[in-house]
C-alpha cells in the first residue's frame, strides 16, 4: 500500500497502432472512512472522486492529440519550461494538481502518526534541526500559506530536505525539487470538517502521516538524486 | 479598534436557497471577522490605523493588505446581494450592454470567469478610469481597487464562499447567485464613477 512513487501514464491504443498519452485517477489506497476521525469520509470521497478527478480530466485534455512522447506527470512537471507555450497553465494547473494529490493519498494512512523512524528520522534531526522542529516549520508553512495551496516536505537536488510552500497546484518538481509529503491547503481538503480551522486539519493530519512512506520516498528520491552526480 | 466588520445587510438565512444560513454563518461570522481582526492587530500602532479602509488596501503589501482587501471584499460582496434579485436596468443596462453586447452576454463573461479562476479569488466587474467596463478574475485577496478601477460587482469564488453547499460544485454557485444580485447597488457604484 502506498508504495508507487511515480504516476505513470496509461498508454492504450486508440484507433490502430497510435499511441496517446492517457492519465487515469488512482484509486485510494484505503476506505473513504479511513482516516475517520481525523478526515471524513465525505470529505476524502470528494476530494479523491470530484476534485483529484476532475485534474485528471483537466489534464488528459491539456494533452490530447500531442505528440509529447511517454512523460509521466512528474516528468512533465519537471520541464514545464520546455512544454508548448499554450499548454504549459493546464499542464501547471491540472497536471500538478493530478501529480500533488495522487502523492498525497499515498503519504497518509490509517495507521500513520507516531514519528518517521530510520533514515528519515536521522536527516530531519541532521538537517531540520529534528522532528519537532520540523513539524513547527511546515505548521508555520501551512498557515502562512495564503490561498489554495500546499505546504511540503521536499528534498532538493543536492539530497537536502527542506519545507516549502507552494501557491494553488504548483509543485516542487517546477523548480527542481522532489516533494515527500505534502499537506493539500486548498480548503477543499479541509471545509467539511474543520470550515475555517485550518489549524486544527493541520493538527489532525499528523495523526494519519504515513512515515513508512514517507521514509520510502525518501530513499528512492536519494538514490534517484545520487544517480544523477 | 480602528477598523470595524459592518453588519451582513440581510438575515443571515435570507438567500435560502442559494446560501444556507450555515454557509453565510462561517463565512460571515468566521472568515470576514477573522480578516478585521488579522487586520486590527496588524496596524496597531501604525500609520494604517489611522487611514480608510480603501488607502489601506491600495497602499499595503502583504499581510496587511490581504487582510485589508479581504476586509473590504467582503462588506463589498455582502452589498452585491439581495433576497430577490431583479435584473438591470436604465445607465447600468445600457452600460453593459455598449461594453459587453448584452447583458446576457456580459453575464455569460462573467460566469466564465468565475467559474475557470483557478485557486481562490474573485470574479469583478470593473469600470476602467475612462469608464469602460470589464470583467476581471483576480487571485486570493486581489482587487480592482489596486489596479486603478472601480469595483461594480463581485462574485466571491474562494472555496469557503460556496463549500458547505456546493461542494466542488462552482459552476452551480455561480449560476445561483445571478438570482440574488442586488443590481441597485451595482447602478449606484456605476453612476459614482
Amino acid at each position: 500500500m502506498g508504495t508507487t512513487v511515480q504516476t505513470k501514464p496509461v498508454s492504450r491504443s486508440t484507433k490502430g497502432t497510435e499511441e496517446k498519452l492517457v492519465f487515469s485517477l488512482p484509486p485510494l489506497p484505503y476506505a473513504f472512512d479511513a482516516l475517520e476521525p481525523h478526515i471524513d469520509a465525505r470529505t476524502m470521497e470528494i476530494h479523491h472522486g470530484k476534485h483529484h478527478a476532475g485534474y485528471v480530466d483537466g489534464l488528459n485534455k491539456a494533452v490530447s492529440g500531442r505528440d509529447l512522447g511517454q512523460p509521466s506527470v512528474e516528468e512533465l512537471l519537471a520541464a514545464i519550461g520546455t512544454l508548448p507555450e499554450e499548454i504549459r497553465a493546464p499542464v501547471r494547473n491540472m497536471g500538478g494538481g493530478h501529480a500533488n494529490h495522487s502523492l498525497f493519498w499515498t503519504i497518509l494512512s490509517p495507521k500513520g502518526g507516531g514519528e518517521p523512524k530510520a533514515d528519515l528520522a536521522q536527516a530531519l534531526d541532521r538537517e531540520l534541526g529534528g522532528f519537532a522542529h520540523f513539524r513547527e516549520s511546515i505548521t508555520k508553512a501551512a498557515l502562512g500559506r495564503f490561498g489554495s495551496g500546499w505546504a511540503w516536505l521536499s528534498v532538493e537536488p543536492t539530497g537536502k530536505l527542506v519545507v516549502e510552500s507552494t501557491p494553488n497546484q504548483d509543485s516542487p518538481r517546477m523548480h527542481g525539487n522532489t516533494p515527500i509529503l505534502g499537506i493539500d491547503l486548498w480548503e477543499h481538503a479541509y471545509y467539511l470538517k474543520y470550515q475555517n480551522r485550518r489549524a486544527d486539519y493541520v493538527q489532525a493530519i499528523f495523526n494519519v502521516f504515513d512515515w513508512d512512506a514517507v521514509g520510502q520516498r525518501y530513499f528512492q528520491t536519494l538514490r534517484q538524486v545520487r544517480g544523477k552526480k | 479598534m480602528p477598523f470595524q466588520q459592518p453588519p451582513l445587510p440581510f438575515a443571515m438565512d435570507a438567500l435560502k436557497p442559494f446560501l444556507s444560513k450555515e454557509q453565510l454563518h462561517y463565512h460571515y461570522d468566521k472568515h470576514h471577522a477573522a480578516y478585521f481582526k488579522n487586520l486590527n492587530a496588524l496596524v496597531e500602532g501604525k500609520p494604517e490605523a489611522e487611514m480608510p479602509l480603501t488607502e489601506v488596501v491600495i497602499q499595503s503589501a502583504g499581510p496587511i493588505f490581504n487582510n485589508a482587501a479581504q476586509a473590504w471584499n467582503h462588506s463589498f460582496y455582502w452589498d452585491c446581494m439581495k433576497p430577490g434579485g431583479g435584473a438591470p436596468k436604465g445607465d447600468l443596462a445600457a452600460a453593459l450592454k455598449r461594453d459587453f453586447g448584452s447583458v446576457e452576454n456580459f453575464k455569460k463573461e462573467m460566469t466564465e470567469k468565475a467559474v475557470k479562476l483557478f485557486g481562490s479569488g474573485w470574479a469583478w466587474l470593473a469600470a476602467d478610469p475612462n469608464g469602460n467596463l470589464e470583467v476581471l478574475p483576480l487571485g486570493n485577496a486581489d482587487t480592482p481597487l489596486k489596479h486603478g478601477k472601480k469595483p461594480l460587482l463581485t462574485i466571491d469564488v474562494w472555496e469557503h464562499a460556496y463549500y458547505v453547499d456546493y461542494h466542488n460544485e462552482r459552476p452551480k454557485y455561480v449560476e445561483g447567485f445571478w438570482n440574488v444580485v442586488n443590481w441597485d447597488f451595482v447602478e449606484k457604484n456605476l453612476a459614482a464613477t
